[in-house]
């Protein structure tokens, strides 16, 4: 996994795509509970030692009417007994749940795959709603798969029965009925499972009663020989993984938690000002939850009091803290614009989802990079970090504490609905480990007869953070340029030179703390080079273990740092005789590479709002050294 | 600065060179505010003058305290996060019709619904004039500007109306000259939540003399200047205000011989909310205009609500930081890889 907490073995390394793993599709309407059920079955995959990815992919409506295709919700699951990087390119099995699940999903199938279908919900007005003249379930349309249908709506009704619950009740325990006969299919305990359910309907144990006798119904479905052996059970070995605690973790809970780390490490309370979006809401949920880490929630009234807030918070004296995405972040670039004039810390993440405008809110892309590195007005330089996977997140999060509290800048952290919302498991990290970088306030009153400048620097060119309350230190800030030694307002041409100038070089401090660019995958030089940013790490960290594996010259370099970049990423790129960049946009960091470094950065994007596949990038391996 | 020292004005003054238009109403509201400053028992180094843009919003920078000179409209937001950061800052407004009604609506609406303990002042002069005298969201119809040089045609906001209308529990109103101001200023601060307190300031280039129908000192007649427990009489106490109780609304009355009772004139109560709906809405001409503290009915603040459901939630919480990162269902893997 993205996280280096798998040890890949030699062979690992040079075989093809892993042999042993599984891709599970879970498709049906938004309201059937795909999300849950997939969820469920994530953590039982974790707590058998398999190491996993997933993809959630759900639509915009709430609700969407049933039965159509576009309220269908899918959640994919890619695992196996060795390292796993992406949520799989193509489901091997897929469970549908209504013929519109079927009609969205069955393309993805691999030729051979299992389809399990509930027959229940193929009926004539369903059938209409997904668009089939026939039930093809029964025309032959499917011969390339392996079908399997059967009512899982009646055997869910049946197993229900004695808890005398409502038909429309009753039916919402076929989630549950699923998850019981995916877990006998993957050889799961069912005790963990249980224990959540009892946990999650507490109030209700009539429902729990229920719920788990639908589980067991499906389980024992697959056990006996109702299903004629049809449906193969598997059972996949626990992946190697260096010893230690382990959990699994969404993106947004990486961030949530590395957030209060970052602050922690820093000494500072955290100040959070948010306003909900999708995908970023997530992240505002977590922390509030969390006040005994010294952290304040605020649900503001727009995005623009979420960022203000957190600035304002930022020069009391805490670490100001929003979220957002691209939309809301549009909306914020006004006051980022304050924050980089007036250098206080502050973090912005952006969770990036399909755009422009309101664009594709529950689908992933990462297209707001031109956004966080030039999208504001005049010269205002900002650090920026991307996150590749759900656990990297984590140590994400503190980086961006760590440089807009020791620089005094704010600083955009990159994620997108994948990460947001993907599980991975996670080495649980030693906190020891991480060194404490704590904020110094400026408290000395100056000499009697000398003036205060709340824009004195120190070597790293980062000004003094000086908290309100701190007596003999009164100054004002604001986003009219200010004198680089009073403070005061200054529209001289030679001080604003010097200032944009002090801006942009503090920022481009930031290299000197950070380390060089490393070869993720391969070696320095060669014929070709991948590199990538963000959440595309999966996808063409495989492909090029594959490109490898089949003897071809290809390396991956994956960015965190998107700006300022490490100090030697362009002698390393100038090392390989071509580069391709594969992004989920038209082309943004091919674009920030060429202007940087001069080199012939190649393009390889996908902006259909789903991840990339490996074999896609596999492809353009492929041509590039064709 | 040592505790004992008595400060005065001049500790409330920068040394800078103040840039507003000769004989512009924002002069007179700095003194006043740097007058009333020493009487208000706080110290400069805990107190924060926020602005958003316009030309009152350069407040911050001649006010020796903490300033932060923000984005247009948006300076409640900024207060909100250093309030919330640091409760014991006393916290002050400074905004303009333009930016509190027009771009910065959104948050003066929610500021006050939220009770931040903060003082509001909205310098209203009825016109933009940092960006050269276009017509603004309090303009009256027909206000010829260079935007609108057939005279507008859109009807005004009535700053108090929206701040009672937003739920704000004080609503003030002053005259940027007028000698009453640091009372008005005193009753802000006095009160714990959010202070709204609209200041009629002239502005001298681009809307010289709107107000005069009532600053004017020989127009000080039409200035009713509301006292708690008093009643409310103007013109030298020849008239008062009443209430119509067929049609539940103000009206002027005449007071013969001081005997404003007999003539039905009410005594203001500042909870009255209802009165002070009908006070603010009064329309000029046919009634004088309210002045002083309209209403005030204390409420609890957002950032003593936020801090105790903080230390309510952390109760008995110890935060343990290794704790949480390993925090949720989580699993061994010892060596030898097995199936737990």
């Amino acid at each position: 996994m993205a996280s280096a907490t798998h040890l890949v073995t030699p062979e690992e390394a040079h075989s093809d795509a892993p042999l042993e793993a599984v891709v599970v599709r879970f498709a049906g309407d938004s309201g059937d509970g795909m999300q849950l059920t997939g969820g469920q079955f994530t953590l039982s995959t974790a707590l058998a030692g398999n190491d996993l990815a997933t993809f959630p992919d759900f639509p915009a409506e709430i609700r969407a009417p049933q039965g159509t295709t576009f309220g269908i919700s899918a959640f994919q699951i890619n695992f196996g007994s060795s390292a796993i990087e992406t949520a799989g390119d193509a489901p091997d099995v897929l469970i549908a749940m209504n013929p519109a699940a079927l009609r969205v999903n069955v393309a993805a199938l691999k030729p051979g795959g299992l389809i399990i279908a509930d027959v229940g919900e193929f009926g004539a007005r369903n059938l209409a709603k997904a668009g089939y003249a026939t039930n093809p379930l029964e025309d032959g349309s499917l011969a390339k798969w392996q079908l399997i249908p059967f009512n899982i709506s009646q055997l869910t009704l049946d197993a229900v029965k004695p808890f005398g619950l409502g038909n429309k009740e009753a039916l919402r325990c076929k989630n549950m009925w699923t998850l019981g006969l995916a877990l006998w299919m993957f050889d799961r305990d069912k005790a963990p499972i249980e224990e959540w359910v009892r946990t999650k309907f507490a109030k209700a144990p009539e429902l729990a009663e229920a719920n788990i006798a639908a589980l067991r119904a499906g389980h024992a479905y697959g056990e006996t020989a109702e299903i004629g052996g049809q449906i193969p059970q598997r059972h996949l070995d626990p992946a190697p993984a260096e010893p230690g605690l382990y959990r699994t973790v969404t993106g947004a809970e990486a961030i949530s938690i590395g957030l209060v780390a970052g602050a922690q490490l820093a000494g500072l309370p955290m100040f959070f000002g948010g306003y909900p979006i999708t995908p970023a809401s997530a992240i505002l949920h977590h922390l509030s939850r969390l006040k005994e880490y010294g952290v304040t929630t605020f649900q503001a009234e727009d995005e623009i009091a979420a960022i203000g807030s957190a600035i304002g918070a930022s020069f009391a004296g805490s670490l100001g803290v929003t979220s957002s995405s691209g939309p809301g972040i549009a909306l914020k670039a006004e006051a980022m614009g304050l924050a980089i004039m007036t250098e206080l810390p502050l973090v912005i993440i952006n969770s990036q989802r399909g755009g422009p405008s309101t664009g594709l809110p529950t689908k992933t892309e990462q297209s707001d990079l031109y956004q966080a590195v030039y999208g504001r007005n005049g010269d205002a330089p900002m650090p920026v970090i991307a996150a590749r996977s759900p656990a990297d997140a984590f140590d994400c999060a503190i980086e961006a504490c760590r440089i807009a509290t020791q620089f005094m800048t704010p600083v955009m952290l990159l994620t997108d609905g994948y990460i947001a919302n993907a599980a991975e498991p996670w080495k649980v990290p030693d906190m020891t480990d991480y060194q404490p970088f704590p904020v110094h306030f400026h408290d000395e009153a100056p000499a009697e007869g000398k003036a205060v400048n709340p824009y004195a620097r120190d070597e790293k060119l980062a000004r003094v953070w000086i908290k309100p309350g701190t007596p003999g230190l009164t100054h004002r800030i604001g986003g009219i340029e200010k004198n680089a030694a009073t403070g005061h307002i200054d529209y001289a041409p030679a001080n604003h030179q010097a200032m944009t100038d002090v801006r942009a070089n503090k920022v481009l401090n930031v290299r000197s703390s950070i380390p060089d660019q490393e070869v993720t995958l391969g070696e320095e030089g060669g014929r070709l080079v991948v590199v990538g940013w963000g959440s595309t790490f999966g996808p063409i960290h495989q492909a090029v273990r594959r490109a490898r594996a089949r003897g071809l010259d290809v390396s991956h370099v994956h960015l965190r740092h998107i700006w300022p970049m490490p100090r030697n990423l362009g002698d390393l790129l100038k090392s390989y005789d071509r580069i391709i960049v594969p992004e989920m946009n038209t082309g943004q960091l091919k674009t920030v590479l060429r202007d940087q470094y001069l080199v012939d950065a190649k393009p390889v994007t996908k902006v259909s709002g789903q991840p990339f596949k490996i074999a896609e990038i596999e492809a353009a391996i492929e041509d590039a050294l064709a | 600065m040592n505790e004992m020292t008595k400060l005065t004005a001049k500790d409330f003054a920068t040394d800078q060179e103040v840039r507003w238009c000769p004989g512009c109403g924002d002069y007179a509201v700095l003194k006043a505010v740097q007058r009333t400053m020493p009487e208000l028992g706080v110290r400069p180094e805990n107190v924060v003058f926020v602005s958003g843009i316009g030309c009152s919003s350069r407040f911050p920078y001649y006010m020796e305290t903490y300033g932060f000179h923000t984005i247009h409209g948006r300076a409640p937001t900024f207060a909100t996060g250093i309030k919330l950061a640091n409760p014991e800052l006393d916290v002050w407004i400074i905004t303009g019709d333009g930016d509190a009604l027009s771009i910065g609506g959104n948050h003066t609406m929610h500021v006050l619904r939220r009770n931040l303990d903060c003082q509001i002042l909205l310098f209203n002069n009825e016109i933009y004039g940092l960006t050269k005298g276009q017509y603004s969201p309090t303009s009256r119809v027909g206000t010829r500007s260079p935007s609108t040089p057939f005279g507008s045609v859109d009807r005004p906001a009535s700053p108090c109306a929206f701040a009672l209308g937003s739920g704000a529990r004080f609503v003030a109103r002053g005259i940027d000259v007028h000698k009453n101001l640091p009372e008005v200023l005193k009753a802000a601060h006095a009160h714990k939540g959010a202070s709204f307190v609209e200041i009629y300031q002239n502005c001298v280039v681009y809307n010289d003399d709107i107000f005069a129908p009532f600053t004017a000192k020989e127009n000080a007649g039409n200035q009713l200047w509301l006292k708690a427990g008093e009643p409310m009489l103007f013109a030298n106490r020849s008239k008062g205000i009443a209430l119509d109780r067929e049609s539940l609304s103000l009206k002027v009355v005449d007071v013969d011989g001081g005997d404003w009772a007999a003539a039905g004139v009410i005594v203001h109560d500042p909870r009255n909310r209802s009165i002070a709906h009908m006070l603010v809405e009064m329309p000029f001409g046919a009634f004088p205009t309210a002045l002083g503290v309209l209403y005030e009915d204390p409420a609890p603040t957002f950032e003593s609500a936020v801090a105790e459901q903080n230390s309510k939630a952390s109760a008995g919480k110890a935060p343990n930081l290794q704790a949480l990162v390993g925090k949720g269902q989580s699993w061994e893997v010892t060596k030898e890889p097995h199936v737990i």
